[in-house]
């Protein structure tokens, strides 16, 4: 316990002193965070003012589909915070920089994600957590200490499946440094997803979505589960108080593929 | 045995484009087949040419790469599968990728080093200090890395390697651009790190000096193969590589002139520059001789070149 507790501190510095090394271009870096946090804002008012002219969709009210967009937005802007720089992979496998982080005696993946952290997007995250916390108010839950603890847990597990998500996409770079863009179709892709309730999908395309990748349990199923309503697809409740174990799975998925992504490193020459 | 390599190869799966849509893949062999051993405390130059297999090596040998096949063994570790326990107790400066935080001052750098290989402060502080006083860290340890010099850089990165006190050092061309002084710096720092004996140290290089000055052991690759494993005289006189003379004449070169123990290479710059390479007499007495039947504007005896006995030594080979 302590020993993990030391190399929690070590990550902590390390990640310290990438925020001084931005610091040190801080005008640029503070019109960033402005800046994304404008650009955050609309996207937040297209919700609003979305609500505001259907008031229903998908056959839910208002304020249940805000909630599944506040939720979906809070993970999808935390998992972004921690882990949305993974696409940098690229740049590291390219120029064979990513020897570097495999010379230290830590984790390549934490490391990673470390030196990519980009302070930038934490105006971003604290917006989805806080709209989240308005839609929690908003909508009509019918609160109990489960579905209160359930509250607290679902944007964490569904941060941890978007950022599965960011590095299953990087680690494709191992082999595919060109991968470009592919990635982002379901990291932003599936945010978008996720913000609607999946009733609103028809057909193949909601069943893949909702439940081959699982999409389904990052804000679609929790927020049945919070405002205690059946599912109209007819997933059984018991199944979407489990949401958070999807995540538990895909990171397993993304941690071992990326372990494997590592065995075929090519680095590049001298 | 600190290091052994048996059978160590790895393949590549080049693809080329062959039409349009069309890619041929073949594997090329990086390093096809090295067998290696070091003890403790040596220092092994490990040179080649470009693309030889150098760089392919280290990496191996460092846990970077996963060989295609063969044993590796690493301070009795596998490299690859004992990644982090590993790297405490190597160290390593790839020229080309440093382990410095570019926009912090050099010894921010080397304090957030001693948090990640959780060094105590005592021995750091030690080895820090021994480290100052000998590559004269003391000017530029509190400006951002991305602000020094080459030769700075490359002092901060050598010190960064050792601070974990290392069993092994892996240095992979660390002298590669670096001025005349920065270069004498590093070859006598390197000196006092082999002379202390408590480092293996791995160096790849280009540079005839380093390795004259520094490797009492060669082991020289190509093509992915190991082709030499000696020392320098060894390879030498294996290869009967020979001093050259290269003279500025006052007056051309009048054709046909021979002189006894040496052989006319070259005859440049309109006759005026002669390269003369010497067959088995020493150099005092082929340039006495050639004062004699010519008149001498400049002269000198260049030391043969490593790359040259490299490239023979390869065409004996295939």
């Amino acid at each position: 316990m302590a020993d993990i507790r030391d190399t929690a501190r070590v990550y902590g510095r390390v990640l310290r002193a990438q925020v001084r090394s931005q610091w040190q271009y801080r005008t640029s870096m503070v019109l960033e965070i402005l800046g994304s946090m404008v650009v955050n804002g609309l996207d937040i008012a297209t919700v609003f003012v979305l609500f505001s002219v259907t008031g229903a969709l998908g056959g839910f009210t208002g304020t249940e589909v805000l909630l599944m967009a506040a939720l979906s937005a809070a993970s999808f802007t935390v998992a972004d915070l921690v882990a949305g720089s993974a696409d940098k992979l690229r740049e590291y496998v390219r120029s064979g920089l990513f020897d570097s982080l495999l010379l230290r005696p830590l984790s390549a993946l934490l490391q990673l994600a470390v030196i990519t952290f980009a302070l930038r997007r934490i105006g971003r995250a604290v917006q989805g957590v806080v709209l989240y916390i308005v839609a929690l108010c908003v909508a009509d839950i019918p609160w109990t200490v489960e579905r209160a603890l359930f509250a607290a847990i679902v944007p964490i597990s569904g941060a941890v499946f978007f950022a599965s998500l960011f590095i299953g996409g990087a680690t494709v770079a191992f082999w595919w440094v060109e991968s470009g863009e592919v990635a982002n179709a379901f990291t932003y892709g599936g945010r978008d997803f996720t913000s609607y309730p999946s009733t609103m999908y028809g057909g193949w395309f909601r069943d893949l979505f909702t439940l081959g990748i699982g999409f389904g349990f990052v804000a679609y199923f929790p927020s049945l589960v919070l405002l205690g309503k059946p599912d109209p697809l007819g997933l059984p409740t018991a199944v979407a108080w489990g949401s958070p174990l999807v995540a538990v799975v895909a990171a397993c998925v993304a941690t071992a593929f990326w372990r494997f992504g590592v065995r075929h490193y090519r680095s590049t020459g001298s | 045995m600190i290091i052994s390599a048996r059978g160590l190869r790895k393949e590549f799966t080049v693809s080329r484009k062959v039409g349009r849509f069309r890619r041929e893949r073949h594997v090329v062999s990086a390093v096809d087949g090295v067998d290696l051993t070091v003890e403790r405390g040596e220092l092994l130059g490990y040179i080649g040419p470009n693309g030889a297999g150098k760089s392919t090596t280290l990496k191996m040998l460092t846990g970077v790469l996963t060989p295609s096949a063969g044993e590796v063994s690493v301070c009795g570790l596998e490299p690859v599968a004992k990644r982090t326990t590993l790297a405490r107790r190597i160290g390593v400066v790839f020229g080309q990728r440093s382990q410095l935080w570019w926009d912090l001052p050099l010894e921010e750098s080397f304090s957030l080093l001693r948090h990640i290989y959780r060094v105590p402060e005592g021995d750091h502080a030690a080895r820090l200090k021994q480290c100052t006083d000998l590559l004269g860290l003391d000017e530029f340890q509190r400006t951002p890395v991305r602000q020094l010099s080459l030769g700075q850089r490359m002092r901060g990165e050598l010190t960064a390697a050792l601070l974990h006190g290392p069993e092994v050092l892996f240095l992979d061309e660390p002298t590669i651009g670096l001025d005349v002084l920065s270069k004498q710096a590093v070859r006598t720092f390197l000196a006092d790190v082999d002379k202390r004996g408590d480092n293996t140290v791995v160096l790849t290089t280009h540079d005839l000096a380093d390795i004259e000055k520094l490797c009492r052991r060669l082991v020289v690759i190509d093509h992915g193969r190991v082709v030499h494993d000696g020392t320098l005289d060894e390879l030498h006189a294996r290869y009967r590589s020979r001093r050259t003379i290269v003279a500025d004449l006052d007056n051309p070169w009048p054709e046909g002139l021979t002189l006894p123990g040496a052989v006319v290479t070259a005859v440049e710059a309109d006759a005026r520059r002669v390269t003369l390479t010497l067959d088995g007499m020493a150099a005092g007495e082929v340039v006495a001789a050639l004062a004699q039947a010519v008149s001498l504007r400049d002269l000198s005896v260049q030391e043969p070149d490593i790359e040259d006995v490299v490239a023979r030594l390869y065409r004996d080979e295939s």
